[in-house]
């Protein structure tokens, strides 16, 4: 076979393989989505995460804002210390309430950030004193259980 | 002899030859490392090489990446929609092909398609004193011949992954949505939140270079050392695919196991 062919057919079958792997990185993976530009860390803690993972997507009104660092056990409060990376481009105000929620009834859990209206923002090292734990069912369940027995006695 | 000593021996036999085999195979492939500076550079030979395993798999990848994806496509819809979540259909096609079935169904076929032909090609030479002959003229076979084979096969297979998955979740889109009738919308999504970058796409990556890796050796190292015999060339055919689908298998599962634990 001719050189110059087989070059065409070899650049041709790299061409298509890093077309496979812009395609495989862009349309399918969250390379485009994923990329937070320079972020600032801030903790938030909680009593309760329920099942809140590293990775997972902290949002606001419904926009990833940033992400979820990492989550560590503090065992002076005892509780779950979670730092969050979030956005340069999105200042938060001091007051912010970092609520942990689940998308859809057994979908993942994330973190919602909803602004106060305090004038400081949250600067990198901060922590989010406001926060709500996530739900767990098995306390709701138990909750409303006792409610209604406490109704059932009240008669 | 006792029969419980010939036994022993015989599987003392048996183990020392493996792990013989296994140390001049290791052997061998520290050669090709020693004289890939010699085979890179007449690139010519490696591009052709890369013509014989890359270009010409590139049938039996794309097709049976097709069908691989469509049939995905529908085992999976059929118990997603069980469960209510037909939508995640595109992020159960496009995982399982990233992570497992991408590399190690493109290292199986590899090995069926070019590591044969390698082992053949390479005995036959052998048989037909091909590479004797070049030694006697000063021309180092490994630096000649088994190099360029080996980075051929080492830049291939990461390629062939990468267009067998692409491929395949084309496949699996192509049932969902238009034959099945997934919204468009959430199966590219879905997907796009659920598939990382690092540690989907690149692991996959990994995996398939690694595969190449043992691939190639195994074949190369099969015919290198096949009996110049046409039954020998024959026996060391056989055993290139034997080995590398097993291989291909095992380090599938530590390679996952620690991509997985970290």
């Amino acid at each position: 076979m001719d050189k110059t062919t087989l070059d065409i057919w070899v650049g041709l079958f790299v061409a298509i393989g890093i077309a496979a792997l812009l395609g495989l990185a862009m349309k399918v993976g969250n390379l485009t989505s994923n990329t937070l530009g320079e972020t600032y860390a801030v903790t938030a803690n909680y009593e309760n995460i329920g099942g809140l993972k590293p990775r997972a997507p902290v949002k606001s009104s419904g926009v990833v804002v940033g992400r979820i660092d990492n989550i560590k056990f503090d065992t002076k409060a005892y509780q779950a210390v979670v730092t969050l990376k979030i956005d340069k481009r999105y200042p938060f105000p001091k007051d912010t309430f970092a609520n942990i929620y689940t998308s859809g009834l057994l979908g993942e859990q994330y973190i919602s950030l909803e602004a106060g209206g305090d004038d400081q923002f949250l600067k990198e090292g901060d922590r989010i004193s406001k926060t709500q734990d996530a739900v767990v069912l098995e306390k709701l369940i138990s909750q409303f259980l006792y409610n209604k027995a406490t109704e059932e006695s009240k008669k | 002899m006792n029969p419980i000593f010939k036994i022993l021996s015989s599987l003392g036999n048996q183990v020392t030859s493996r792990i013989w085999r296994l140390g001049s195979a290791a052997r061998f492939f520290f050669l090709i490392l020693i004289y890939s500076g010699e085979s890179f550079r007449r690139i010519h030979l490696t591009i052709r090489e890369i013509y014989f395993t890359g270009v010409m798999s590139l049938i039996i990848i794309i097709v049976s990446a097709f069908f691989v994806g469509m049939v995905l496509g529908l085992q999976g819809y059929y118990t997603l929609q069980k469960y209510g979540s037909s939508e995640s259909i595109g992020v159960l096609v496009a995982l399982a092909l990233l992570r497992e079935l991408g590399p190690v169904v493109t290292a199986l076929l590899f090995a069926g398609r070019a590591g044969t032909a390698i082992t053949a090609e390479i005995g036959l030479m052998k048989a037909t004193e091909q590479l004797s002959a070049m030694e006697m003229m000063a021309v180092s076979p490994i630096a000649r011949i088994i190099g360029p084979r080996f980075w051929a096969g080492v830049i291939s297979m990461p390629i062939l992954a990468s267009i067998f998955s692409m491929v395949g979740v084309m496949g699996g889109y192509l049932v969902a949505v238009p034959i099945i009738g997934v919204d468009h919308g959430a199966f590219w999504s879905q997907m796009n939140v659920n598939v990382d970058f690092r540690f989907d796409v690149i692991n996959g990556l990994i995996k398939s270079v690694v595969f190449g890796v043992a691939c190639t050796i195994i074949a190369l190292y099969e015919g290198f050392d096949a009996p110049p015999t046409a039954e020998g060339v024959s026996r060391a055919t056989t055993r290139t695919v034997v080995t590398s689908s097993l291989t291909v298998l095992g380090l599938d599962f530590i390679l996952t196991s620690f991509m997985i634990a970290h």
